[in-house]
């Protein structure tokens, strides 16, 4: 059974998606559990693949005993390992917040919203465990079609933010399959360990910059890069709320996963994919000043964290630039504390009553009386995004700024503390209707709706506030024992 | 354009088609012909994969008994085209998703154009 580990943790969510029409000929409340039950056990996999990882270094599972290059394998290091882990632990939270959606919907739309959501869990923990570039595009397409389908749910304008999504993603997913097209082209291999030792030997040239940029751009499209982003912000705000609790938590972060794993593990760092890494400092500084400018201009609470998330990524971009071992470092520690951070925030928008589909800053007014434990996880992950110290923020940015400053590189180090200020500023119009405002929420009006009374709802965004400060606090054992290991030779 | 040769005009139609795929999905405004230009597009991507498993002079790699003798160029490679099987199935799934919620936006607004679609997303 352990032998098998690596591919049970994503095989475990597909048989559930798959099993999931079929339970719900016995019961629909069956489906639920299943759901919940299939995304922790990826979750204790998970955990257990990363401490072997942790112990023994890189495992590598080969898939069918076909050995690579000609086999597909599956490579669980600390840094997918950590990753995987990241990601069926927002899956098993989403599963469990997803109850209260769902109680109001018909069985059919249940079960269906079940097997997607299980088949988008599915494609990102293939991402993050696979070793080879093809098997790669795979799971980036069967995680984007169950997106597509799942954010297409939130009602009429949320199918043509999707249809537009899918147009937009399909254009990211084919660039990234030409690139690979050419790697392949220039090495005859697949396998990502393969392939970095056979480019170190390919001299530099024409195909291997068309290749990484084309694979570059289709990565950045997939996370919301700023100029990409186009996509994004009303894909968010329309989705029915666990699903934007989930896309936005984890699923940009795992294409950034795809770019570091490719650009650090694979790429040979000279000439091509430097300057693609400098290209996308700039990209990066851009969308961290424009993410943080639009989020100031929303009064729609979803519209403002969908373009603090462009800004926020615009941060694990920074790190990824600079690409010295602080940078890193942050960059990564970032994708965990971001995640968990914008997971907890989407999902106490998503658990407060809105009348026809709006979540206006106004509305927060007040809230803090009625329910006092969600609008507490809000704040401790907004001052997370902030980087108020203890919050998991505040040490990722320490990190971006010191290697920043070791690479020398000040316009960046403007760059960060300038949004910083702006995303207090965003964060703080918020903060203060939650706590100070005077006027009645709608809460106080529909005390059933109130989301510290439902545990589905409460505990899944206490357990991610929670999380923002452990992040926070431990992260000098985070570093040392996981994130350390996790970061490529440099 | 000197460099192209008689083998190498493939590679030519793959970006051709690449650049009318991409063109017809940022330039047209029916939802429907932003679909089938990225169908073009995608169509893009196999031509060129396919180009690459090219080996002239090759037969189909069909172990026969009165097959060439082994060697590096009397076979086309495979594993392209098997990779292409695979994008083929990513491509009909995409485009079945696509379609399905063109339906539901046509239902809904009755139309498939852009810009009125706009206006009525106003409203």
């Amino acid at each position: 059974m352990t032998a098998h580990l690596p591919i049970l943790i994503v095989v475990t969510p597909l048989l559930a998606a798959l099993l999931a029409p079929l339970v719900s000929r016995v019961s629909v409340r069956l489906v639920r559990g299943l759901t919940i039950l299939a995304t922790t056990v990826s979750l204790i996999l998970a955990v257990a693949a990363l401490r072997i990882a942790l112990r023994d270094g890189a495992w590598h599972y080969q898939l069918g005993g076909w050995a690579p290059p000609w086999g597909i394998e599956y490579v669980v290091d600390p840094l997918a390992g950590a990753m995987a882990t990241l990601v069926s632990l927002l899956a098993t939270l989403v599963a469990i917040y997803a109850g209260d959606y769902l109680r109001d919907t018909t069985a059919l739309r249940a079960v269906v919203f079940d097997s997607l959501f299980l088949l988008l869990t599915t494609g990102l923990l293939g991402i993050t465990l696979t070793g080879d570039l093809f098997n790669l595009y795979v799971f980036l397409e069967i995680s984007s079609l169950a997106a597509y389908a799942l954010l297409a749910a939130g009602g009429e304008r949320a199918v043509v933010a999707s249809f537009r999504y899918l147009l937009i993603g399909t254009i990211a997913a084919s660039f990234y399959l030409l690139g690979l097209g050419y790697l392949y082209a220039l090495t005859g291999t697949l396998n990502m360990a393969d392939l970095a030792e056979r480019l170190a030997m390919v001299p530099d040239g024409s195909a291997m910059s068309v290749g990484v940029v084309l694979i570059v751009v289709g990565l950045a499209i997939k996370m919301a890069v700023f100029p990409l982003h186009g996509w994004m912000p009303d894909a968010y705000t329309y989705a029915p709320p666990p699903v934007t609790m989930f896309v936005a938590a984890v699923m940009s972060k795992v294409s950034a996963y795809a770019l570091v794993r490719i650009l650090f593990f694979v790429l040979p760092l000279t000439g091509a994919a430097e300057v693609a890494q400098n290209a996308l400092s700039w990209l990066a500084a851009g969308g961290v000043l424009v993410g943080s400018a639009l989020a100031l201009a929303q009064t729609d609470v979803r519209r403002m964290l969908a373009y603090s998330s462009i800004g926020q990524m615009g941060y694990i971009v920074v790190g990824v630039s600079i690409g010295n071992t602080a940078a890193l470092t942050g960059a990564l520690m970032h994708v965990a504390g971001h995640a968990v951070a914008k997971g907890c925030l989407f999902g106490v928008v998503g658990s407060l009553p809105r009348a026809a589909g709006q979540a206006d800053i106004a509305s927060f007014a007040g809230t803090a009386r009625q329910a006092p434990l969600t609008m507490a996880a809000f704040t401790v992950a907004s001052l997370s995004l902030i980087g108020l110290p203890p919050t998991a923020g505040f040490f990722s940015k320490w990190y971006l700024l010191q290697g920043a400053l070791v690479a020398g590189r000040w316009p960046l180090v403007g760059v960060l503390l300038l949004s910083s200020l702006l995303s207090a500023v965003y964060f703080f119009r918020v903060i203060e209707r939650i706590y100070f405002a005077d006027r009645g929420s709608n809460l106080r009006h529909q005390p059933s709706k109130n989301p510290d009374r439902s545990p589905q709802l409460l505990a899944p965004v206490l357990v991610l506030g929670t999380g923002v400060l452990l992040i926070g606090i431990f992260n000098g054992r985070l570093v040392a024992e996981v994130i350390h290991r996790a970061l490529p030779a440099l | 354009m000197s460099a192209i040769g008689g083998g190498q005009l493939q590679y030519v139609l793959a970006a051709a088609l690449l650049f009318v795929g991409l063109y017809g999905m940022l330039v047209k405004t029916n939802l429907a012909r932003k679909l089938m230009a990225m169908n073009v597009m995608q169509v893009a991507v196999i031509v060129f994969f396919v180009s690459l498993a090219v080996q002239s002079g090759g037969t189909p790699p069909i172990e026969l008994e009165h097959a060439p003798p082994d060697t590096e160029t009397a076979y086309a490679n495979p594993l392209p085209h098997a990779l292409m099987l695979t994008a083929i199935v990513v491509s009909v799934s995409t485009t079945g998703v696509a379609l399905a919620l063109l339906i539901r936006i046509h239902r809904r607004f009755e139309t498939l154009d852009e810009s009125v679609l706009l206006e009525r997303l106003q409203e």
